[in-house]
């Protein structure tokens, strides 16, 4: 299979005057194309930086990461900015969208700071916001849709430019039962039918049932990668379970 | 892309941005109208010195310039007539009086000026003809006057002075109009020197003695590219005078400059207020978009068209403001009632309206720096 991403040994660490503090530790594993992962954990696990890591938002302290065979800890701010604009696509836990475009206009946000917008690329943003169930809302502003929808755009959002690499970070955090579900299986389904590698952070084990595998992070370091789907259908169970407790 | 996203935003929030566009509106309004201000007042003092077909101007020694106060006998116009690169001078006395009125217009406080108009001094007339005498009861008036009473060519007009302790009046025929030529904040009106002589007021009356002095004299030089090496030369030959130039002159009136700095300084407070409220609305803006900032640079967006969105936003606000202010100043300025002191050069205007122009991005400063430094995890909420 091919490698799409590849982390060696990455570590972050966060020095405060004599203390020193290993949000990442030591991690090294790698997904290829078509795969959907999930990151898991407890607060404080290091999911998010680990996410910001893989996004290049953050420089490791020690390790490579590969993205499409380029090594991100080589490439130069400017360089960084370029490579997350071309070869990742992200959503947010919260404000995602730009409150003053509309969903389309969001959408095509992607494609004008790539430079891609025609009419071509345009149409496909419709249909892309259509399938998604948006028809009604192409030129609502955010402030005008619900939780759910804003996150279906910024799932369009993410994928539009055609990226390697697609970043979700909590997705479902603001969402009912329901509606988190209804996102989880889009983005699931979109990035097996595109081909193209997901990972989404979260901390709602239910979630994890649309995955195809599994990273529990705990203290920085990861301390399992679930692979089968038993497994993982069993911890989407446990999540359910928690979750009917709460 | 800075365009398409910076003219989006101001769209959807027209409002709000057209709120402080008018606050942008309102401070301009100010400037200009202290800008209009400073000249009108400054005209109202220097008009008759400033338009004075001379190059330069002679007063009594040791006075500090003052027009009023200098007393220069005129047996010393030979002499400077004499000093080489002069081609022509002649005495100006300045005085004051009152205009009175037989029907209900008010009286008017006047500058009383003589001239003789064989000499150097004369004002342009625009309307009627100018004195051709050095004696006769004709008057050239100040277009302030003609505006402010209705006087007319051909009107016989009475002056109202204070000779001996005694009110005196004289009444005088309309020849002339001239442009502008205020002096001492008062309108001007022009009599023959000799003429003048016997109407200012003075403790004793003179009894028709020819003049033998004048308040300044005026100097036409034959290369006024010279005139500071001529000024030093009359003062070398003349005795106990100051020679100057007309600009210095005027400058020297009583309480020009410390009328025209506090009005700068006003004027200054005013372009200092206008930086920091520009700075401090877009800084409170750019504070509330930084997860929106963050998103837009985690997403790929590069840091100078972050930089270039919030620049284009405070120039296209403050042209839309100073273009509002500008609009609405004008349009003030044309009900205003006559007589109140503002006048819009097209100079100060520019000058005032460029100074403006620079504010918005010298206050916006701040918020494009607060701009560049979100950080792209913000979107992460990990800033």
């Amino acid at each position: 299979m091919d490698k799409v991403l590849e982390t060696i040994a990455i570590s972050k660490i966060y020095k405060n005057g004599a203390s020193t503090v290993k949000a990442v530790d030591n991690s090294s594993f790698w997904f290829s194309k078509g795969e959907f992962i999930a990151l898991v954990g407890p607060s404080g696990s290091g999911k998010t930086t680990m996410l910001a890591l893989l996004a290049g938002l953050l420089r490791p302290t020690e390790g490579n990461i590969f993205i499409d065979g380029i090594d991100l800890v080589n490439l130069s701010d400017s360089e960084r900015t370029l490579f997350r604009r071309q070869k990742i696509g992200f959503t947010f836990q919260a404000n995602n969208l730009v409150p003053y475009l509309t969903a389309l206009e969001n959408v095509e946000l992607m494609l004008r700071l790539n430079l891609q917008f025609n009419p071509q690329t345009a149409a496909h943003a419709k249909d892309l916001l259509i399938r998604l169930g948006l028809e009604e809302h192409l030129y609502h502003f955010p402030s005008q849709l619900s939780g759910g929808g804003q996150q279906r755009v910024a799932i369009a959002r993410a994928l539009i430019h055609n990226p390697t690499l697609v970043l979700a970070d909590e997705p479902t955090a603001a969402l009912d039962t329901e509606r988190a579900y209804q996102v989880v299986e889009i983005f699931s389904s979109l990035i097996h039918e595109q081909n193209r590698t997901g990972i989404m952070v979260t901390h709602d084990l239910r979630m994890v049932e649309f995955a195809d595998r599994v990273i529990n992070m705990r203290d920085g370091k990861i301390v399992r990668i679930i692979s089968s789907r038993d497994e993982i259908n069993q911890l989407a169970r446990i999540g359910r379970q928690e979750n009917e407790n709460n | 892309m800075a365009l398409y996203l910076s003219s989006k935003e101001i769209i959807r929030y027209k409002g709000r941005y057209l709120l402080f566009s008018l606050v942008i509106a309102l401070i301009t309004t100010l400037v200009l109208f202290i800008a209009a201000l400073a000249q009108g007042l400054a005209d109202a003092n220097k008009q008759f010195l400033d338009k004075l077909n001379a190059d330069l101007v002679v007063f009594q020694k040791n006075v500090n310039l003052s027009a009023v106060g200098s007393q220069i006998t005129l047996n010393k116009l030979p002499a400077i007539r004499q000093v080489p690169g002069v081609m022509a001078v002649g005495p100006i006395g300045l005085s004051s009086g009152t205009l009175v009125f037989n029907d209900n217009t008010p009286s008017l406080d006047i500058s009383l000026i003589g001239i003789d108009p064989r000499q150097l001094g004369q004002p342009a007339v625009k309307k009627g003809r100018a004195l051709q005498t050095n004696q006769g009861r004709q008057t050239v008036i100040d277009s302030n006057v003609a505006t402010k009473t209705g006087i007319k060519v051909g009107d016989k007009i009475t002056l109202r002075t204070i000779i001996n302790n005694k009110e005196v009046y004289n009444t005088i025929e309309v020849i002339g109009i001239t442009d502008d030529q205020q002096f001492l904040y008062a309108p001007s009106i022009f009599l023959p020197y000799d003429t003048w002589n016997n109407f200012r007021p003075q403790p004793t009356p003179n009894n028709n003695t020819p003049p033998t002095i004048a308040n300044i004299i005026a100097i036409k030089t034959d290369n006024p590219a010279q005139s500071i090496l001529i000024a030093e030369s009359i003062i070398r030959r003349v005795k106990d005078v100051e020679v100057v130039d007309r600009k210095t002159a005027y400058e020297a009136s009583p309480g020009y400059q410390a009328q025209q700095s506090t009005l700068d300084t006003q004027r200054g407070f005013t372009l200092l207020i206008g930086i920091l409220v520009i700075g401090g609305f877009f800084q409170i803006q750019t504070l509330q978009k930084v997860p929106q900032i963050g998103v837009l640079k985690a997403i790929g967006t590069p840091n100078n068209n972050i930089a270039f969105m919030v620049i284009f936003q405070i120039i296209l606000l403050t042209v839309i403001g100073i273009t509002i202010g500008t609009i609405v100043t004008l349009g003030l300025s044309l009900i205003l009632p006559y007589g109140i002191p503002i006048v819009f050069s097209g100079k100060n205007t520019i000058l005032a309206i460029i100074s403006l122009l620079f504010i918005g991005p010298i206050g916006g400063l701040v918020s494009v720096r607060l701009a560049l430094r979100v950080e792209p995890l913000a979107a992460l909420g990990m800033n």
